[in-house]
C-alpha cells in the first residue's frame, strides 16, 4: 500500500484558542448520524461556527483572511473526550493537514496520525507568537517540518515534538498499519491459540 | 521485581513491533456499536478482507436508540439506516449481536460485563472513549477510532505504544452520601483533564477493596475524562463471584483454571509504578462539575470560582469562557443553582445499583414542578432486574420517568436532548458544550444521589441535607 510520504506539510494558518477543545466541539454528535465519513467537513466545529439560525458567529475558521488554512493551531489537550474519529475526519474534508498544538489528547493523536494528519507539539509561547504573525500576515506561508522537528515561517522557526513512532509512520508513508498488521497473520494465529480463543 | 497488571497483560499480548516502532498488539475481546463501526466496515469491503475472529467481535446498539418507545420503525430515519447497516454487517461478517428484541441490548459497557465477556487479564478494544470501563475487572481495555476498529476486524490487532501506570490509592472510608462517582471527580479535578495522558491509572487501596464491582466501573469509566486512555482495578474474589454463571463466563473445569490465571495477571506487591498518587478517603466531598471540561468541578458546598482565582492568564481566559458558555456567577455557590433537566442513566451510572440507590431515597418525594427527570437503565436486563424489584414504579410515583435501555442523553444522538440553554443535573461522564443535544444546553456532572436530590428540590442541593444523611 503506497502511501504518501509526509515529511513536511506547507501552507496557511489558522488559530483557534482555547484549552481542552474537546471532539464534541470538534464535531457535535448528531453529525455521526452517518454511515460514511463524507461530508463530515462543513460541520467541522459547527455549533461554535453557527448560531440557532444557522448563521455564521465569526469564528476564526469562517474569517475570510483566513479561508484555505491547512494547519491548525490551538492550545493544551486538544481533541479531548470522544473517540470519534468522526473528529479528524471532519477536520481533514474541511481542509486541515497538520495541528500544531501545546498538547493532544492521546486517542485524537492516534487517530490522526492514522490518517496522516501531523499532530505536533509546541510551546504555548511559539503558537501565540505564530499566531500572533498570522494574524498580522494571513497569507503567511508556515511550514511543519515533521521530519526536522520545526515549524517556520519567513525567516524564523521555533521546534516542535512529534513522538518517534509517528514521525516515523508519517515520514515513510507508513502512517495506515494496515499492512504491517496483516503480516503477521500465523503469529497471531499461534497467539490466538495459546490464550484459548480458538 | 514485580509487575504491574498492565505490564503483565501487555506483554502476554504483544505479537511484534512494526516498522515504525509501535507494538502489534493482540486484542482478545472486540467490541462494536452502530455510531463508530460502519465505516469500518465499508473499509473492510473496499480492501477485500473479512473478519479474521469473529467470535471474539460483539455488538450491540446504544447511541441512537429512542428510550421512549423501542418499536421500530423509529422515527429518525437516520437512526433506522444507522442499526440497519449494524444488523447488515453482523450477518455479513458474521459476528454476535445482540439486536433490541435479544432482551440483551444495552450501552456496550454494561453489556460486556453483564454477559461474562469482559474478563480479567485481557485486552478490550471499542470504538468508544469510555471503554475504560472495563478495567474494573482488570482488564487493559481503551477506546479507538473507526481505522483501528477496522484494523481488530481485519486482524485481532492493532497498533499501539506502551504506556505508562500511574498507582492512584483511595485509603479510609468515604464519608456518608459521598460514592463512586464522586471519587472519580476528585480524582479528575486533583489530576486534571489532561493528567493521565500517556499513563495507565491503576486504581487501588482501601476504598476500591471495598468498592462493589459496579462501583468499579463507575471511577474506570470516567478514566479518560482525566486524559487516561485506559484505568483498571486488580481482580479479586469479588470479580471473580461477578463472573461467576454469566453466559460468556468459562464453565465447568475451565472455571477453576482460568480463576487462578485471573489471579495471577494482579499487579504484584512489589511492582513498580511510573507514578502514585495518594488520596484520603475522608477529604473526598460530593463534587459537581461547574465548567465545561469535567475537572471543573468543586464539592457542592463550595462556590464557583471567579474569575481571578485563575492561576495564569490562559486560566483565567478559560474560566470566564466556561462561566459565560454555563450562565454561573464566579464567587457564588454552585447549590442553589436552578436545573431544568435531570437525567440519571448512562454508561457510568445506569447500573442496578445506581437506581437501587436513589430509589432507597425518593419514596414518598417529588420532582420538583417544572423539572423533567428521566431515568435510563443501562440495559434491557438491567431494565428487566430494576423492575423486578418494583424500581419503576419508585421512580414514577416520585415524577421521573422510567426509559428503555441506551446512551439517551450522555450524547443525545436519540430523541432525548436538552432544549436551548436548559441546564441538566446529570449523571453521565461529560459536560462539554452542547454534549447533550442542544448546541447551548448546559451540564453539571454529579453521583445519581445528588442528581435526583436536585430533581427534587428544582436546583443543585446537597444530597447529605436534602436526605437526611447522617455525616
Amino acid at each position: 500500500m503506497a502511501l504518501a510520504k509526509v515529511t513536511q506539510v506547507a501552507g496557511t494558518g489558522v488559530y483557534v484558542p482555547g484549552s481542552d477543545i474537546d471532539t464534541d466541539r470538534i464535531i457535535p454528535a448528531r453529525f455521526m448520524k452517518c454511515v460514511t465519513f463524507d461530508g463530515l467537513g462543513e460541520y467541522a466545529f459547527y455549533d461554535v461556527r453557527y448560531d440557532k439560525d444557522g448563521k455564521l458567529k465569526g469564528h476564526p475558521l469562517d474569517d475570510p483572511r483566513f479561508k484555505g488554512a491547512g494547519i491548525l493551531l490551538s492550545g493544551s489537550n486538544f481533541g479531548c473526550g470522544s473517540s470519534r474519529e468522526h473528529a479528524p475526519q471532519a477536520l481533514y474534508r474541511f481542509g486541515i493537514r497538520a495541528v500544531i498544538a501545546e498538547s493532544f489528547a492521546e486517542i485524537f493523536f492516534g487517530n490522526c496520525t492514522t490518517l496522516g494528519i501531523p499532530c505536533v507539539v509546541a510551546s504555548g509561547t511559539d503558537i501565540r507568537m505564530l499566531a500572533a504573525e498570522i494574524e498580522r500576515n494571513p497569507q503567511l506561508e508556515v511550514t511543519v517540518d515533521v521530519a526536522a522537528g520545526r515549524v517556520s515561517f519567513e525567516d524564523q522557526d521555533f521546534p516542535i515534538s512529534v513522538p518517534d513512532t509517528a514521525r516515523e509512520a508519517l515520514t515513510t508513508g507508513q502512517w495506515d498499519p494496515i499492512a504491517g498488521l496483516l503480516e503477521n497473520k500465523e503469529a497471531v494465529h499461534q497467539r490466538m491459540t495459546a490464550l484459548g480463543w480458538v | 521485581m514485580g509487575k504491574t497488571l498492565f505490564e503483565k497483560v501487555w506483554e502476554s499480548h504483544v505479537i511484534g513491533t512494526l516498522s515504525n516502532g509501535q507494538t502489534q498488539l493482540l486484542i482478545d475481546t472486540h467490541l462494536v456499536h452502530e455510531v463508530t463501526s460502519p465505516q469500518a466496515f465499508g473499509m473492510l469491503r473496499d480492501l477485500g478482507l473479512k473478519v479474521a475472529y469473529p467470535h471474539r467481535t460483539f455488538a450491540t446498539v446504544d447511541h441512537i436508540v429512542p428510550t421512549d418507545s423501542q418499536v421500530e420503525p423509529f422515527a429518525d430515519p437516520l437512526a433506522a439506516a444507522m442499526i440497519a447497516e449494524l444488523r447488515k454487517n453482523a450477518v455479513e461478517f458474521g459476528i454476535t449481536y445482540f439486536d433490541l428484541s435479544s432482551g440483551k441490548q444495552g450501552i456496550v459497557h454494561v453489556v460486556g460485563p453483564e454477559q461474562g465477556i469482559t474478563q480479567p487479564g485481557t485486552t478490550i478494544a471499542c470504538g468508544d472513549s469510555h471503554t475504560a470501563t472495563h478495567g474494573a475487572f482488570g482488564a487493559i481495555a481503551f477506546g479507538i477510532g473507526t481505522t483501528q476498529v477496522r484494523d481488530i476486524l481485519a486482524t485481532q490487532t492493532m497498533a499501539l505504544g506502551k504506556m505508562k501506570v500511574r498507582r492512584i490509592n483511595v485509603d479510609g472510608r468515604l464519608r456518608p452520601g459521598v460514592y463512586a462517582k464522586d471519587v472519580i471527580l476528585h480524582i479528575i479535578r486533583l489530576l486534571g483533564a489532561n493528567g493521565g495522558i500517556g499513563y495507565a491509572y491503576e486504581y487501588g487501596g482501601s476504598v476500591f477493596d471495598a468498592f462493589t464491582m459496579e462501583e468499579r466501573m463507575t471511577v474506570c469509566n470516567m478514566s479518560i475524562e482525566g486524559g487516561a486512555r485506559c484505568g483498571y482495578v486488580n481482580p479479586d474474589e469479588k470479580t471473580f463471584e461477578y463472573l461467576k454463571g454469566r453466559p460468556y463466563s468459562p464453565k465447568g473445569d475451565d472455571w477453576e483454571a482460568t480463576v487462578a490465571k485471573w489471579r495471577a495477571a494482579a499487579s504484584d506487591a512489589d511492582a513498580k509504578y511510573d507514578d502514585v498518587v495518594n488520596i484520603k478517603a475522608e477529604d473526598i466531598p460530593p463534587t459537581v462539575t461547574w465548567g465545561v471540561s469535567p475537572d471543573q468541578a468543586v464539592a457542592v458546598t463550595e462556590k464557583v470560582p471567579a474569575v481571578e482565582s485563575g492561576a495564569t492568564p490562559a486560566a483565567q481566559v478559560s474560566i470566564k469562557e466556561a462561566l459565560e458558555y454555563m450562565k454561573l456567577e464566579g464567587g457564588a455557590p454552585i447549590k442553589g443553582t436552578k436545573i431544568d433537566v435531570a437525567f440519571i442513566g448512562s454508561c457510568t451510572n445506569g447500573r442496578l445499583s445506581d437506581f437501587r440507590e436513589v430509589a432507597k431515597f425518593i419514596k414518598g418525594r417529588h420532582v420538583a414542578k417544572g423539572v423533567k427527570a428521566i431515568v435510563v437503565p443501562g440495559s434491557q436486563i438491567v431494565a428487566k432486574l430494576a423492575e423486578n424489584e418494583g424500581l419503576d414504579k419508585v421512580f414514577n410515583d416520585a415524577g421521573f420517568e422510567w426509559r428503555g435501555a441506551g446512551c439517551s442523553m450522555c450524547l443525545a444522538m436519540n430523541p432525548d436532548k436538552l432544549v436551548g440553554d436548559q441546564l441538566c443535573a446529570s449523571s453521565s461522564n461529560r459536560n462539554f458544550k452542547g454534549r447533550q443535544g442542544s448546541p447551548t444546553g448546559r451540564t453539571i456532572l454529579m453521583s445519581p444521589v445528588m442528581v435526583a436530590a436536585a430533581a427534587i428540590t428544582g436546583s443543585i442541593a446537597d444530597a447529605r441535607e436534602v436526605f437526611g444523611m447522617s455525616a
